[in-house]
């Protein structure tokens, strides 16, 4: 076995015993991303900084309280800053950006000595499910449809994050998710990622899509190392007024396996029409686990599920024109070549007619057509109070004494690249059908592999939590990821 | 609601994007699709719900008024486009 193909539970065991060092470490990762460039997850390398990282760990790690992640290599997605490094969100808007500053995620990881090995594809701003969007190109899955050698997306937004991790390019990675970017590419990739309650991690430093509902969390190997990684990024941030002011629990001691007496909700609106009944006998299989490990499972109603997702799609693009509206070629990135006698009116509109893709345009449009005179309050402000029946739904779940929520995690295995193209917009809006909820209320939601479908590929359940109780998410998901049948690494191909 | 080619002209304007004459009909036909989709929201009863603005009932953070940073001009326009003593530079606004 290669030190990347480590969890970093395991590495950091052998870090602290001294079984190798985090240079050898970060030097096979740095070799698996090299034999990994089909994958196009990582799209800048920092071998710099990353072996001088190393170093500094190893050194660390002398001492006797070496962090958690000291020395453990991770993948960051180019939506967080990262000083002096390309920080691009996946456009072209940002070509050249190298940021004076570092996002407090990856600032906290870095002070808990964990290694950059670079930066990693993405949706362009965040804005797609697919990975399709992005100024690099497609990331690809490492899973394909058994010999079929027809390249497979890894999902979207984090879709380089989660190739990465399952491809063992990095022992861990940083991911975002205002949709579900961080639940959904787990679930295609067979990986763990969850996204935590709103305000549980800064957003300080992170490039903004949706103010209200981006966060960011871990992808990782393992539901222990998802509990490691969130503990590293989480905490108050006097830079970000929605961060927390609340202690970070010890998530990895939570991990004690014990779900006896647990109320897990299913949701009787997530049985979608046309849903493949792999996903539904994944979905039953799942609750059945819980109940032998100890859970009581209920049947409970959201009944404004079927809501979220239009409402997702008004307050999320009407967020977005706003917060874009920086992308002016004035302070950063791209400045269109001007024509004689343009002015600065030409030069916003040709900056940004040619630095964001189709995908970002169109929902800049959108929210913009959404927020203007005459239409704020029939979409807008629609959308809000939408949003305040679904956070309701959940709270009356709770109220009725919901510990947790199972659901699938996606409607489908990842599909192909390219197979999409001529859907209707809409369409790919449906892969988030189960995760915008979460986002809409603000819950903490984890993504964990279940179990492979027909095809081989692996499929994901996801678990909604109540707010602030990601240590007993992370419990309920380690139990069902330790019952299920283990997901193999895919075959290796790249 | 249907988009038209002169709503989306105007949008197209608001967001500050160039697009081409000859690509409106085609956006416009794309924002009325998923306009259509989020029509939807009309039938839930949202009389008496007042529209979410906070995910968590949280104060917002204060803190005093004043200067926490800055005196960093260099590292400031070390991205812009174009800069010229000290300022960011664009073309001219005021005749």
């Amino acid at each position: 076995m290669s030190l990347n193909e480590l969890t970093i539970a395991e590495a950091r065991d052998g870090l602290r015993k001294g079984t190798f060092t985090a240079a050898d470490l970060t030097m096979a990762c740095m070799a698996a991303m090299d034999a990994g460039q089909a994958l196009n997850a990582f799209v800048h390398a920092t071998p710099e900084i990353a072996m001088d990282q190393a170093r500094a760990a190893d050194e660390r790690l002398k001492g006797r309280e070496a962090p958690s992640l000291c020395g453990i290599p991770l993948g960051i997605k180019d939506l967080f800053c990262t000083r002096g490094v390309p920080s691009q969100a996946g456009s072209a808007i940002l070509k050249g950006f190298r940021p004076e500053y570092e996002s407090t995620v990856t600032a906290r990881l870095w002070e808990a000595g964990a290694v950059m090995l670079g930066k990693l594809n993405m949706d362009e701003f965040a804005m797609g499910s697919s990975n399709e969007t992005s100024c690099y190109g497609n990331a690809v899955n490492p899973w394909r449809r058994g010999n079929d050698a027809a390249p497979l997306t890894p999902g979207g937004s984090s879709g380089g994050s989660a190739a990465a991790v399952a491809a063992d390019l990095c022992l861990g990675a940083t991911g975002t998710d205002t949709g579900g970017s961080i639940r959904q590419p787990a679930a295609f990739t067979g990986i763990t990622g969850i996204k935590p309650t709103y305000g549980r991690v800064s957003r300080w430093g992170i490039v903004a899509f949706a103010s209200s509902l981006d966060q960011a969390g871990p992808m990782a190997k393992t539901v222990r190392d998802a509990a490691i990684l969130l503990q590293a990024m989480a905490g108050p941030d006097p830079k970000d007024s929605t961060s927390a002011e609340l202690a970070v629990p010890d998530f990895e001691a939570a991990l004690t396996g014990d779900i006896r007496g647990k109320t897990i909700g299913i949701p009787r609106e997530y049985r979608m029409e046309g849903m493949p009944a792999e996903i539904e006998k994944l979905w039953a299989e799942g609750a059945a686990l819980m109940k032998a490990a100890g859970a009581r499972i209920v049947d409970i109603s959201l009944p404004h599920t079927k809501y979220a997702l239009p409402a997702y799609y008004v307050i999320a693009p009407a967020e977005a024109s706003s917060n874009l509206a920086r992308y002016d070629g004035v302070r950063y990135g791209h400045r269109a070549r001007l024509a004689q006698g343009d002015g600065i009116t030409e030069m916003y509109e040709k900056t940004r007619a040619e630095g964001f893709g189709p995908e970002v345009k169109r929902r800049i449009m959108l929210g913009t057509y959404v927020l203007s005179a005459g239409y704020y309050d029939a979409y807008y402000n629609r959308a809000r109070k939408v949003r305040a029946l679904i956070k309701r739904d959940f709270e009356e779940a709770f109220g009725q004494g919901v510990d947790a929520i199972l659901t699938p995690a996606t409607p489908s295995a990842a599909f192909g690249l390219g197979e999409m193209a001529d859907a209707d917009p809409v369409a790919m809006y449906l892969n988030d059908v189960f995760t915008v909820t979460v986002n809409l209320a603000g819950l903490p939601a984890i993504s964990v592999p279940a179990g492979l479908d027909g095809k081989g590929l692996p499929l994901g359940l996801q678990l909604i939590g109540k707010p602030w109780e990601e240590g007993e998410l992370l419990n309920l998901a380690h139990r069902l990821e330790t019952d299920s049948q283990p997901i193999p690494k895919p075959a290796k191909w790249w | 609601m249907s988009i038209d080619i002169e709503t989306a002209r105007r949008v197209a304007k608001l967001a500050r994007i160039a697009v081409p004459e000859a690509d409106l009909p085609a956006l416009a036909g794309e924002l009325s699709g998923i306009l259509s989709f989020m029509e939807q929201l009309n039938e839930v009863n949202v009389e008496g719900i007042e529209p979410m603005v906070s995910v968590t009932p949280m104060r917002l953070k204060k803190r005093q008024d004043g200067v926490t940073d800055g005196g960093m001009p260099e590292k400031v326009l070390k991205n812009a486009p174009e800069a010229r003593e000290g300022f960011f530079a664009v073309p001219k606004v005021v005749e």
